[in-house]
């Protein structure tokens, strides 16, 4: 575009290939809510899987920790343009949870304790792309954070891992989560910068 | 559930800097003016990017300042003088790439690029007819300094009180305008100070962080059922939603916005 801010140089520290583009590097965990944070326990948390058929599965903490659970390191992108590299975290993979589940719904919603919503690609949500996350850094989750659990879909921009995760709806229909309907993007891939629709 | 405008995010589009004084020791007000661009309300935030000479470029997000801008007529030319100024205050942090650049290094008639207005959750629009608290830790008070504005420029009867924490007066964003607004609102506004660290000479409040008990004498009660807008450092905006919800306030009737980690 030819716009240039005069003497501006920067700090280069950037300059990293796992940086998707227009990306910053921290070092500490920010956190980002529209609200208060709930406070679920591990007693009151469950989760279910409601599927286009209408079918339900459905967790509550003991029948979750009854599944694989995986160490995974990962680098989270925030769309609010910081990332963090080599995030530790414990969790259960949904392949687990989708066992005996129809998937072929495209859509799919993310619902949490608290009324936030967020929307994916069922495809976003199988092979290995996404967690119920219950523990980061060897700690327990901090509510902050999302705990007791959240999903963590690291391959789309942290907003889509949605914190206090409650359910997850399968559709055969689109429809927007709760940053989409502000204009966030649909599919939320750092590396294409689909930062806004 | 939505409440702001659901318009596409443009594209990114050159901005230039017409005024800027220092808030703070620390903290910069600059004004842009933006040909096109398409309004935003109270409370949104803008993209921002610098670039080097060479090409390297970096991005940060900040609130805006100034009140909210109407959408322009579609058949209005983009002017190299729009009159359309976006107003954004700027906190230099320790080890910020961008934000030493914009508080020390760039000067007026100096062009970056911006996007936006991004957000629409966090905002404020004069069709709310209900009492507002805001509440602000430090720099979290720009966004909330655009809602005051909208509702001084649209000369709005609900009640609207700012509490706001802050280090010591030195540190007070706004402070004359902040005077002004509540001089003029026949009432409506009210400003109250938390100095955390360093308070003016005859003082009524002891240095220190805010309290529960202070956020419920300070804060407009639950009974009044207001909408809070709090805006802060994370661990500040953590205790007072928290404080917020043992007063009785509905969690939907609470808005955050939160910078730093936890």
């Amino acid at each position: 575009m030819g716009i240039f801010s005069p003497g501006f140089v920067g700090r280069r520290r950037d300059a990293n290939p796992l940086l998707p583009p227009g990306q910053y590097e921290v070092t500490n965990f920010p956190v980002l809510s529209a609200g208060p944070t709930p406070k679920v326990t591990k007693d009151d948390w469950a989760l279910s899987i409601r599927a286009q058929d209408g079918s339900v599965k459905a967790w509550n903490w003991a029948t979750l920790m009854q599944n694989p659970i995986d160490d995974i390191t990962v680098d989270l992108h925030c769309v609010t343009r910081w990332s963090q590299f080599g995030m530790g975290w414990r969790g259960v993979s949904l392949d687990h949870l989708f066992e005996g589940v129809d998937t072929s719904a495209q859509f799919a919603m993310a619902s949490s304790y608290g009324g936030y919503t967020t929307n994916m690609q069922t495809t976003d949500l199988v092979g290995s792309k996404a967690w119920i996350a219950f523990q980061f850094d060897g700690e327990d989750l901090a509510p902050a954070h999302g705990g007791p659990a959240r999903l963590l879909v690291p391959h789309l921009y942290l907003w889509k891992s949605a914190k206090w995760i409650n359910r997850i709806t399968l559709m055969d229909h689109h429809e927007l989560g709760f940053w989409e309907q502000y204009g966030y993007h649909d599919i939320g891939d750092p590396w294409k910068e689909e930062r806004y629709s | 559930m939505t409440r702001g405008r659901r318009s596409a995010i443009p594209e990114w589009q050159a901005a230039r800097l017409v005024a800027a004084h220092d808030e703070t020791a620390t903290a910069r007000t600059l004004v842009f003016d933006i040909p096109g661009w398409p309004g935003h309300l109270a409370g949104q935030h803008v993209d921002v990017r610098v670039t080097a000479p060479d090409g390297y470029t970096a991005s940060r997000e900040y609130s805006i300042a100034s009140g909210e801008v109407d959408a322009p007529p579609p058949d209005l030319p983009a002017m190299p003088d729009s009159g359309v100024n976006v107003e954004l205050s700027v906190e230099e942090l320790d080890d910020g790439e961008v934000s030493p650049y914009l508080v020390r290094g760039l000067e007026v008639g100096d062009h970056l690029e911006v996007r936006g207005p991004v957000g629409g959750y966090f905002v404020w629009q004069p069709s709310q007819t209900e009492p507002v608290q805001l509440i602000a830790g430090g720099s979290g008070v720009v966004p909330l300094m655009s809602m005051l504005r909208t509702h001084a420029a649209a000369g709005h009867p609900s009640p609207m009180r700012l509490l706001y924490s802050v280090r010591g007066p030195q540190f007070a964003f706004y402070a004359e305008e902040l005077q002004r607004i509540a001089a003029a609102s026949g009432g409506a506004v009210t400003v109250d100070y938390v100095y955390t660290r360093t308070a003016p000479a005859g003082a009524d409040r002891s240095v220190g962080r805010l309290t529960l008990e202070e956020l419920s004498t300070l804060a407009l009660p639950a009974s009044a059922s207001p909408t809070t807008y709090l805006c802060g450092p994370n661990s500040f905006v953590e205790s007072v939603s928290q404080w917020l919800l043992a007063l009785g306030h509905p969690a939907e009737c609470i808005f955050t916005e939160r910078f730093g980690g936890a």
